[in-house]
């Protein structure tokens, strides 16, 4: 009796051993016959109404007090974020997509309760035609390699125990316990570990140099910003799966000898921040942040800094200036961060990715993880795969898959029967790479070659729709909104990129501007302060590499060959196919389009304004852009 | 014996012997020897005048920034095989280090920022005279008309020699300006007219006005945008 006040007095473990015995007491408490339906509570599911869904799932089984049958858990992000809500049922995890609360109790009286899947709730593949039942036969899921997402769809975040019992924290009990420091960094050192934040520096060597860098007071900072447009992958793993990143920070702590941990998160993300701070209360709760962690003696405590949401906040050197309270503008790296980081103070920054290898490779070991992946770039990386592709969402895979793979088996192809004309990869100082490079093995040295880069996992696919010059000017444009202006190269170089990108795609290019901007991306290459301008003109030079066609047709020809850029373009009807409908007229907001009924209409160039609308209006394919 | 250099004119033979204090490194084919501790830019420019490294944003009396990349250079820490690009200002120097300081790389990199500062202010002389040192002819750009580098030496002075603060660099990317707390471009009572601002300033762009203080140079690109911040700001 009093062993248990005190239990429930104080929930910190206090050994190992003390650890391994609620693991077990958690799996054998749980009652196994219980059916599990788990709900995407994920902010992309969230966006599609998760929230109303998960509501309906709790009134519907407190309705028919079905609690002892069913276990019921909101979780992270599953990836198919298109598809949301997405919902799993049962065992063998049938797949429910675009979820709504109507649906709630037929899913319960017939699926959970009777086994028989609903087919409207099924996902179809585009390719086959064919209603799959299962997500992992999902073709989406089937190439997938979720050693990092996998948990997200079957823990509940704001439940350590779901993490316990899911082996949750053994890699920090075996490193605490089993291991010196010096044998941990090894074992990362060889397990080919690489930073997921962009820059893809190999982990254990910049683990090494913390530990041998002189100080007693050593900081082990998270990179939670993930400022580039379309990248929600660091989000996901916390909002899902935050104590994979706790453990592994603690791990690193007490590799270099740090105590005190920052993650610095951005704001725009409320709901990774609340899942992030309740895993941290839970964490020191039971023991595993705090002072002596697990009765090992070593004290380690985690604070959370959200930040302001400027894309460069995420280069390291800006990062620790916004920590320190100060602008967050990027300082010159000649003394590294192992050295000199936070406060002056030797520091170890890795992205949120990077710090949820970290558990698994202890766990598994290193020759486990160094055979997943290429020659130089070991492991599985999260992408997030969108633009023109039939399935979009958070992809995990290993290492040296190649392009191809991604975009046609588990992406499923470019929609609507378009062809495929070029993926962009490395969020927005990336490159975008040519259909001839499909089969490249994706790894961090191989997207390098090709002009681009593997950044932070953005890959958006493009097809024949896209004008490749307006691409490079979008990139060039939030590049230069997010400069933070300190350096000549970046500041007054991208201005200048946009200037000629803007002019060419209203058809006043020059035909020097392709030179211009060749030895613009020279000058920020090699003379911009911070990877942010020395990686900018990326967008630019691959395009001109690999789509010059498409610059030339802007700036001898006027024309844009995709039909994006507005100045370039001209709708005209034609007059065999047009029915005098009116259709056009009435779609048109500045009355250019004028005809007789069931008569041949004219567009009168002076007034349109090249919305498109008639062109999108037209069941007839009457109208002519180009 | 090696002949070391230690500065423009002058050389001495000696043992290369370890020695905390000095530090023994190459800058164009020649073998220097400077005292620790210093960045490439301050051995050579101000130490030795071994070299002739253009700088705007560098001055001694204020900590080194890195903003105008004028002062690039080329440097090998693998005794001369990889070489990268570095901003000698904040460089330091390093036993063994190999420099060069005018590449045909450095100075084409030096060119094109050139151009680009020309391009944003065409009536600045200590610009011409460096276009004219570099071979920049007209800015193959459309033509600002700032008097601002954003060099930030004037904020750097306020706050490290005087003290007050009285200014700082508000705003980012090509917003990035020069104004006073509360992105006020009248200076209050935190300046104390010491003139040090306008004295250090390498473009001349801030004056000191009629009442004492400085004019700020105010960015004259019509900010639309600024404008609409502000006036959601005011409601
Ligand atoms: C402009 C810019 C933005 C960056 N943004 C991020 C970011 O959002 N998240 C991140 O982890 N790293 C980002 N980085 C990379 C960091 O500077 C740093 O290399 C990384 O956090 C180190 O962790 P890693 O070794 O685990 O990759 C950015 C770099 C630059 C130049
Ligand atoms: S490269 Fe761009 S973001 Fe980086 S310091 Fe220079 S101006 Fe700032
Ligand atoms: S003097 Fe070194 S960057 Fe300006």
């Amino acid at each position: 009796m009093v062993e248990q006040v005190r239990k429930l007095l104080d929930k910190r473990l206090k050994t190992p051993e003390e650890l391994e015995k609620l693991r077990q007491s958690i799996i054998s408490d749980k009652d196994t016959s219980r059916i599990l339906i788990s709900v995407c509570g994920g902010t992309g599911c969230r966006a599609s109404g998760a929230e109303a869904v998960v509501d309906a799932f709790a009134e519907e089984i407190e309705r028919l007090e079905l609690q002892a049958k069913i276990e019921f858990k909101e979780t992270g992000c599953h990836g198919f974020c298109e598809r949301g809500p997405v919902v799993l049922i049962g065992p063998k995890k049938i797949f429910y997509q675009h979820v709504q609360p109507e649906d709630v109790p037929e899913i319960v009286a017939e699926t959970v309760l009777q086994g028989k899947p609903i087919q409207r709730l099924l996902y179809t593949d585009p390719a086959t035609n064919e209603e799959i039942t299962y997500e992992t036969d999902v073709p989406f899921y089937k190439r997938q390699t979720r050693l990092i997402l996998g948990a997200n769809g079957e823990i509940d975040p704001t439940d350590i125990e779901q993490y316990i019992a899911a082996g949750g924290y053994s890699a920090l009990s075996k490193a605490l316990f089993h291991m010196t420091p010096e044998k941990i960094i090894s074992e990362v050192t060889d397990s080919g570990l690489r930073g997921r934040g962009g820059g893809g520096f190999p982990t254990g060597r910049k683990w090494q140099s913390c530990l041998k860098a002189k100080g007693d007071i050593k900081y082990v900072l998270c990179n939670a910003d993930e400022g580039d447009p379309g990248a929600y992958q660091d989000r996901s793993i916390l909002e899902g799966n935050p104590h994979s990143v706790i453990e592994g920070m603690i791990i690193g702590a007490y590799a270099i000898g740090s105590n005190n941990g920052y993650i610095y998160v951005r704001n725009e993300y409320p709901l990774a921040v609340e899942r992030t701070i309740i895993a941290l209360e839970q964490a020191m709760d039971y023991g595993f942040l705090g002072e002596n962690i697990l009765g090992s003696g070593f004290n380690f405590t985690i604070t959370i800094n959200k930040g302001g949401g400027a894309f460069v906040c995420g280069e390291s050197s800006a990062l620790i200036a916004s920590l320190e309270g100060k602008i967050g503008e990027p300082k010159a790296k000649y003394t590294h961060m192992s050295e000199k980081g936070l406060w002056d103070k030797p520091s170890l920054l890795n992205n949120v990715k990077t710090w949820a290898n970290v558990p698994l490779i202890v766990n598994k070991g290193t020759d486990w993880y160094s055979k997943i992946g290429t020659k130089g770039s070991k492991g599985t990386m999260i992408f997030s795969l969108v633009g023109k592709i039939n399935n979009s969402g958070l992809v995990e895979v290993p290492m040296g898959i190649t392009l191809r793979e991604m975009i046609y088996d588990i992406g499923g192809g470019i929609p609507g029967g378009k062809k495929f004309k070029a993926v962009q990869t490395g969020g927005p100082s990336g490159g975008c790479i040519p259909e001839e490079y499909l089969d490249t093995p994706v790894d961090f040295d191989e997207l390098t070659k090709l002009g681009s880069m593997m950044g932070s996992g953005g890959m958006i696919v493009m097809d024949e729709d896209n004008c490749m010059v307006d691409v490079a000017r979008y990139f060039i444009e939030f590049l230069k909104g997010e400069s933070c202006g300190k350096c000549v190269p970046c500041r007054e170089g991208l201005a200048k990129m946009s200037e000629i990108l803007n002019r060419i795609s209203h058809g006043q290019g020059k035909p020097e501007d392709i030179e211009v901007m060749t030895d613009l991306g020279e000058i920020l290459n090699n003379g911009a302060l911070c990877a942010l301008g020395r990686s900018a003109a990326n967008p630019v030079l691959s395009t001109i590499k690999y789509f010059k066609d498409e610059y030339l047709a802007h700036i001898n020809d006027k024309k844009c060959p995709a039909g994006v850029c507005r100045e370039l373009i001209e709708y005209s009807i034609d007059p065999d196919k047009c029915t005098g409908c009116g259709a056009c007229v009435r779609a048109c907001s500045t009355n250019a389009i004028s005809g007789e009924k069931k008569e041949p209409h004219v567009i009168n160039q002076g007034m349109c304004i090249k919305c498109g609308a008639c062109y999108d209006t037209c069941k007839f394919d009457a109208v002519i852009k180009g | 014996m090696t002949k070391y250099w230690i500065s423009s004119e002058t050389s001495i033979e000696i043992d290369s012997a370890e020695d905390n204090n000095v530090v023994h490194f190459s800058v164009d084919d020649k073998d220097v020897i400077v005292s620790n501790g210093q960045t490439i830019y301050e051995a050579l420019q101000r130490q030795s005048g071994i070299g002739n490294i253009p700088a705007l944003c560098y001055h001694p009396s204020v900590r080194p920034y890195g903003a105008c990349r004028l002062c690039t250079v080329e440097v090998s820490e693998d005794g001369g095989k990889n070489f990268r690009f570095v901003a000698s200002c904040l460089y330091p120097v390093k036993e063994g280090l190999v420099v060069k300081t005018n590449t045909e790389r450095v100075r084409n990199l030096r060119k094109g920022i050139i151009e680009l500062l020309l391009a944003r202010c065409p009536n600045t002389k200590v610009l011409q005279e460096l276009a004219d040192e570099y071979g920049v002819e007209k800015p193959r750009f459309a033509l600002g008309d700032h008097d601002c580098i954003l060099c930030g030496l004037c904020v750097r002075a306020c706050q490290e020699i005087i003290g007050k603060s009285a200014i700082s660099l508000v705003n980012r990317g090509i917003y990035k300006e020069v104004a006073a707390p509360f992105y006020a471009y009248e200076l209050g009572e935190e300046c104390i007219g010491c003139g040090d601002c306008a004295f250090i300033c390498p473009t001349g762009a801030i004056k000191m006005g009629e009442n004492g203080k400085p004019e700020l140079p105010r960015v004259k690109i019509p900010y639309a945008e600024i404008g609409a911040m502000a006036s959601a700001a005011e409601g």
